[in-house]
């Protein structure tokens, strides 16, 4: 990894190892090209939007047509950082709990259980408002997932890498169907679902953000407090163990805080692929095999990944806009496609 | 180091579901000496190693540690006390190895705490007891196995304990390697008086490398002792069910073991060996 062969080692030279610079410069380039996509989000959308207009909108209280639009954009940004990130951070600590490079929301059944848990609130229970989204959203993941892993811990050797992919993936298309199985004899209600169900956050407010960013806050803190436990189960459980960590503690409120980012995150911007999966991966090859390193990248680059594809799926496709979820989906397919072949990711 | 640490079991029953791998044992590790457990295939050896590392509640007696019941001690006190090397660890991909061994500092850390100085001094004086301070800042992948070996010991050396378990250390590894890595594990307990307990598969380097020799048969304790009581034709027979003639090491004087096949021994005539082949 080009970041562990920086520095030097020196007798008396206490930081020796960790390679602290370079990868602080990552996180600084993280927050400047951030920052650059956040600007890009508010200036560029489906209306075409003269310079004046976008400064005005900030600096005067007109309320144009144009300076509406941009004012807009500032929450759909945020509610954009704030998914991408969530999404990032969450399947950086799903691969790292389970030691397995492909499990990300989508494949272990978050996603889907949050999904279905969504569908049958609006289908049967006449759910509607945002917060019941998020609880519903994020019991239905944490059931989903517990299930999941209860099936892949069946038979010999618990739960191994394989196992919970295949019971994830079973899981995954029997939810799917499930979803469908629900919508289909509601017309109705598959009208509300659908936009939700593509994965978009156009629909953001600031009411919407403020509703869901305790349950982002609470779930990043739990899984802050495991991020050296995640460093020591990256070494097997045995090792770990024989390090002092209660292995099953730290899984317990790593997935925890796993499932309420994941399950939050898709209740208010619908299912999205990819990120979960691709950035972690892109992460490690930029900052290394560290959680604390790690966790903290694997946030910007999913805040940056969601914002850029909003960003685009705004502009290819006026006067009409493609949702974000869509687009994650084309760019991170081939991506990740990209990201296996190097040999880098064989395994963790 | 602190005080010598103290390492027993009590009627230490262990096994997986139904099945009962170690009845009753009653067992002391010498404190400052090294301690070698040998056994036949599935006699339950690294099952042990692997209670006394609280990796495996006993269904029945405990695993001692100073006088306390180890399972019930806080994990990470006992953590500062014992370490563990188990059989097949897993390296992240592409780590450094200074950042692989700097794990072993976690049961020194708090949870938000930042590296310390005396962190830094425990993996620099890891590095450089297993000779693996020019090897810091290359990538684990990359090394052989003898150096990803040492680099493993370093890490349970940065861990600072004065009990070290290692299963099996030499597994996978060339005689060159093997002998290179008991010699660092006796090194450690020559200079720092660390208490070392392994198993290991390779009888003759056992009885070398031993201060005391425990042979586990059945889950049970067979023999325990200086390796000059322990390794004999007899315990041979009894724990392997291989026939042998057992003579003083012409390197070490430690006794040294000579298996007898049906073949190639210059005593045995085939046609004895059929015969005691078609008796027994």
């Amino acid at each position: 990894m080009s970041a562990t062969l920086l520095t030097r080692p020196g007798p008396d030279d206490a930081m020796m190892r960790r390679p602290v610079p370079v990868r602080l410069l990552v996180l600084l380039a993280g927050v400047a090209v951030l920052v650059l996509a956040a600007a890009l989000s508010v200036a560029f959308g489906t209306r075409i939007v003269a310079w004046q207009d976008i400064v005005s909108a900030f600096t005067t209280s007109a309320d144009g047509i144009a300076e509406a639009a941009v004012r807009q954009r500032v929450p759909r940004t945020v509610l954009a950082m704030l998914v991408g990130a969530s999404l990032g951070v969450a399947g950086a600590v799903l691969q790292g709990l389970t030691r397995n490079p492909l499990a990300d929301p989508m494949i272990l059944g978050i996603t889907p259980g949050a999904s279905l848990a969504v569908v049958s609130g609006i289908a049967f229970f006449g759910l509607s408002t945002a917060t019941g989204y998020i609880w519903v959203a994020i019991v239905g993941a944490a059931l989903a997932s517990a299930f999941v892993y209860t099936i892949g811990s069946l038979g010999r050797g618990g739960p191994t890498p394989l196992k919970l992919a295949l019971s994830g993936a079973a899981t995954t298309a029997a939810f799917t169907s499930l979803i469908s199985a629900i919508l289909l004899p509601r017309i109705d209600v598959m009208n509300v679902f659908r936009f939700w169900q593509v994965g978009g956050v156009g629909g953001a407010s600031y009411s919407r953000i403020g509703q869901v960013l305790p349950f982002l806050v609470v779930g990043a803190l739990l899984c802050l407090v495991c991020v050296r436990g995640l460093n020591t189960l990256a070494l097997g459980d045995d090792l770990a163990r024989g390090l002092g960590e209660r292995v099953m503690v730290t899984r317990i409120v790593a997935f925890l805080g796993a499932v309420t980012l994941c399950g939050a995150a898709t209740a208010v911007a619908g299912p999205i692929a990819f990120v979960g999966l691709v950035v972690p991966h892109v992460c490690r090859l930029l900052v290394g095999v560290d959680h604390r390193w790690l966790l903290a990248s694997a946030g910007l680059l999913g805040a940056i990944l969601l914002t850029v594809a909003d960003v685009v799926g705004r502009i290819v496709a006026r006067p009409s806009e493609i949702d974000v979820g869509i687009v994650t989906a084309i760019i991170g397919a081939p991506f990740f496609i990209y990201v296996v072949r190097r040999q880098k990711v064989r395994a963790l | 180091m602190t005080d010598a640490h103290t390492l027993h079991t009590e009627q230490l029953s262990l096994g997986y579901g139904d099945r009962v791998v170690v009845d009753s044992l009653d067992l002391t590790i010498p404190t400052g000496r090294i301690t070698t457990i040998v056994g036949a295939n599935a006699c339950g050896k690294s099952t042990l190693l692997r209670a006394m590392a609280r990796l495996l509640a006993p269904r029945n007696g405990r695993v001692v540690l100073d006088g306390k019941d180890l399972h019930r001690l806080p994990t990470k006190e006992v953590a500062r006390t014992l370490g563990l090397l188990p059989q097949s660890p897993i390296a992240p991909e592409g780590i450094a190895v200074a950042d692989l061994v700097g794990r072993g500092r976690h049961p020194h850390q708090k949870v938000f705490a930042r590296w310390s100085r005396e962190d830094e001094a425990a993996v620099l004086s890891a590095l450089e007891a297993t000779g693996t301070t020019e090897l810091a800042d290359r990538s684990v992948d990359e090394l052989s196995g003898g150096q990803r070996q040492r680099v493993w010991i370093a890490m349970a050396l940065a861990q600072q304990t004065d009990l070290l378990l290692l299963d099996e250390p030499t597994t996978f590894l060339d005689v060159t390697h093997q002998i290179e890595v008991l010699d660092l594990l006796t090194d450690l307990n020559r200079q720092r008086g660390t208490t070392i307990v392994m198993v290991l598969h390779d009888l003759n380097l056992a009885a070398r490398y031993a201060d005391h020799l425990i042979a586990v048969a059945g889950g049970a304790l067979h023999a325990a002792g200086s390796p000059a009581d322990v390794l004999t034709a007899a315990t041979v027979r009894e724990v392997f069910g291989l026939e042998s003639e057992v003579v003083a090491d012409p390197t070490s004087g430690k006794p040294m073991m000579l298996p007898i096949g049906r073949y190639h021994a210059r005593q045995v005539q085939p046609a004895t060996a059929t015969a005691t082949e078609a008796s027994g």
